[in-house]
């Protein structure tokens, strides 16, 4: 018979969880390791609110285990190192994003492109080395491999700085590798969320020029006077779009809802690059004809590797990027999760976990 | 809008907008049917090589065009952009050529020789370049290609054929094999030891293998017929071979593959394919089916993989196609026909009937009514 939550580790932890995919927390009782010689024993301070932590809570992709201690974008301490863990010490900030473990011997792993692994180990609703559930960021305290956490840099803060570990991640690492991040280059952001928000924050930073693409006319002041962008077009104006035709290098698109590729493709300049960051559950309509005439490319990209996250909370402290966020107490989290189904919300929740999350 | 131009106010018809005469088939409806067609074609200019054609490929695209499956036909048109020819005159500024050369036109005969990807050498992306058939010119007549005679050709649009290739055989590389040969290169899948997909067995598939295995690439073919396998393994020399309708050799080959050429046209499932692709591995497509295709995101994400299209390639890289080709005894595999087989090709060519690739043995059998 298998094991309850609470009993599977000898370590009493805490957190919220849901039961079944209507997708309700409510507060859950479970366990995790004693740390290993590898292991860094984390006090969680913040976990960001992702908008994955709603697909999953709500099995939108199939492939959740319940019950699901979401979060995946943790900020926390270090109580505790393991006899072999290098890099931290007792009292260090450090972060945790995605992942908490994967084969660390494949060709990927090898790379730095841990997030490709097939055997990659999510931080939430995945299977542990050890045969356990994962369990997220919604919690007092999370136990991870050394590999997989992050030093979190002392000039950020830790509130909304916490984002960073996905949706900071999930756009810096394509405009890395897709050649997006070079000043004077034109990128397109499409969607303004959580992930858009960042790409323009990101993109300002690395010299680039920045054109918001969205559906909602009133986003264009906040894009402009607030997030830095330099230009803004709403997707369904055809006159705008056509202006703005062949104009672009790369265009990262945060959209998860079913959206048209074309329009976008349009904006391109030969060579030009479509990323595409949100994960829409359907697929989406691909044109060929403007992908050959053009040589455009439209390629796809996963949050992003350890060392890769590491350089990108480095030069978000340089370059002082936080998110924009709203902090919310535990016991707000099924109105924030109702909200973040509506957009609403400016840019990403972030839950105060050290202040209110009690057993 | 019909072919015919203004000239003093009168209308000129295809025979008379130019000053010399010229002879070729032309479709003058989207039935596609092709008949004798008496035009013109314009003095040599100082920067021009008039080619007397001896050889033409009978591309896909020839078809799509004479039916008008693309929307954007011009009729009568004169097809053809796989040319193959003598040079017969030369401008008083051309210093690449000579009478008497053997020479190549393939899908460009001008661009607008200033943008970035002009200067580049990807005159192909040009957003203003003119085709070498069914595409207005710079003085706003029709270009007509090279089911014909002869063919007048900016210098800088024409490639030398080496001196070891055949000329038949090497016809259909002018579009077809630089359109592999382009992708493969550019998308850094001509490296050794790499491994690529070939999806579709046809003008473009056949030739996408051959250039591949000359680059020291490991090939799988992927096709939707068992009985090409034979062919692809023992005479075009690909690797390994798949039928991308058995779910177990498609599984085995998950994950194993840099990238795929994708040569088919028609409308077909990418999920399967992206699968076969390694982490951040490329799918360049070279196919244009005409209605859009599916992307599957979650298979792109997951991965981090690209699909990509291509689009023949530039005048510099056609000419370094046609001289690795040369080296490496890389030709295409052809049906040498006569002018007035042309309809009958056409037929064959659109259920796939042929191995790979028509061409037109245009010297010995088109003759001027």
């Amino acid at each position: 018979m298998a094991k309850l939550p609470e009993e599977e580790h000898p370590e009493k932890a805490f957190g919220w969880a849901a039961r079944d995919s209507n997708g309700v927390l409510s507060p859950f009782k479970f366990s995790r390791r004693s740390s290993g010689p590898k292991d860094v024993n984390i006090k969680i301070l913040y976990c960001g609110v992702c908008h994955s932590d709603l697909h999953f809570v709500k099995n939108e992709w199939g492939m959740s285990i319940y019950p699901i201690v979401p979060g995946h974008e943790i900020v926390g301490i270090v109580t505790e190192v393991g006899s072999m863990v290098q890099k931290f010490r007792v009292g260090n900030a450090v972060g945790v994003g995605c992942m908490v473990g994967g084969c660390d011997e494949c060709e990927d792993c090898k790379r730095g492109w841990e997030s490709y692994c097939p055997k990659t180990i999510l931080t939430y609703s995945n299977i542990y080395h050890d045969g356990t559930v994962t369990y997220g960021g919604y919690s007092d305290r999370i136990v991870v491999e050394e590999h997989y956490v992050v030093r979190f840099p002392d000039g950020l803060p830790k509130d909304a700085g916490a984002p960073l570990l996905c949706a900071g991640i999930t756009v810096y690492s394509p405009m890395r590798y897709y050649g997006l991040a070079e000043p004077g280059t034109h990128l397109g952001v499409v969607g303004l969320g959580g992930l858009g928000h960042l790409a323009v924050k990101f993109a300002k930073a690395f010299g680039a020029k920045v054109t918001v693409i969205s559906t909602s006319p009133s986003k264009e002041k906040e894009a402009i006077e607030h997030l830095g962008a330099d230009a803004f077009l709403v997707s369904r104006n055809a006159e705008q779009m056509k202006a703005a035709a062949r104009t672009m290098d790369g265009i990262l698109d945060t959209v998860s809802a079913k959206h048209y590729l074309l329009p976008l493709m349009e904006l391109l300049k030969s060579h030009g690059k479509l990323v595409l960051v949100g994960a829409p559950e359907e697929p989406l309509e691909l044109p060929a004809f403007p992908l050959l005439v053009g040589r455009k490319l439209v390629g796809g990209s996963a949050t992003g590797g350890m060392q890769e996250t590491q350089e990108m909370l480095d030069f978000a402290a340089k370059h002082n990027i936080t998110a924009d966020i709203e902090i919310i107490p535990m016991n707000y989290i099924n109105t924030a999760m109702e909200r973040l189904a509506k957009a609403d919300v400016k840019y990403r929740f972030v839950i105060d976990v050290a202040n209110t999350l009690s057993a | 809008m019909g072919s015919v131009t203004e000239e003093n106010g009168v209308k000129a018809s295809p025979e008379t907008q130019h000053p010399r005469k010229a002879f070729g088939w032309a479709a003058r409806d989207n039935s596609g049917v092709l008949s004798p067609f008496s035009f013109s074609r314009r003095n040599n200019g100082d920067d021009d090589v008039t080619i007397k054609i001896l050889y033409c490929g009978i591309c896909h695209s020839d078809l799509h065009s004479i039916k008008n499956d693309w929307t954007n036909t011009i009729y009568p048109i004169v097809p053809g952009h796989e040319i193959v020819g003598t040079v017969t005159e030369v401008g008083s500024n051309v210093r690449k050529f000579k009478v008497g050369d053997k020479v190549g036109v393939g899908c460009l005969v001008n661009s607008c020789r200033s943008c970035d990807g002009c200067k580049q050498g990807f005159e192909n992306y040009c957003p203003r370049m003119i085709l070498t058939y069914n595409s207005i010119d710079a003085d706003g007549t029709m270009t007509y290609g090279g089911y014909s005679d002869m063919v007048v050709v900016d210098e800088h649009f024409i490639v030398r054929i080496p001196a070891t290739m055949p000329l038949d055989k090497g016809a259909p590389l002018l579009c077809a094999g630089i359109t592999v040969y382009s992708p493969l290169k550019y998308f850094g899948l001509n490296e050794q030891g790499k491994h690529i997909g070939v999806v579709g067995l046809g003008g473009l598939g056949h030739v996408a293998v051959k250039f591949a295995k000359a680059f020291g690439v490991k090939v799988t073919v992927i096709s939707s017929s068992p009985r090409k396998e034979k062919e692809a393994i023992e005479r075009l020399g690909a690797d390994a071979f798949m039928v991308s309708s058995n779910p177990e050799q498609m599984q085995a080959a998950m994950g194993t593959m840099d990238g795929i050429i994708n040569t088919v046209s028609a409308v077909h499932s990418l999920m399967p394919l992206l699968f076969l692709l390694k982490t951040r591995g490329k799918m360049i497509m070279v196919g244009a089916p005409d209605k859009p295709l599916e992307l599957p995101v979650f298979s792109l994400i997951m991965g981090g993989k690209i699909v990509a299209g291509s689009c023949i390639g530039g005048m510099q890289d056609t000419q370094e196609m046609l001289d690795f080709a040369a080296k490496h005894n890389v030709t295409a595999d052809i049906e040498l026909i006569g002018m007035d087989y042309v309809n009958k090709a056409m037929e064959r060519l659109a259920k796939a009937d042929v191995r790979y690739r028509f061409v037109i043995d245009i010297a010995n059998t088109l003759t001027a009514a």
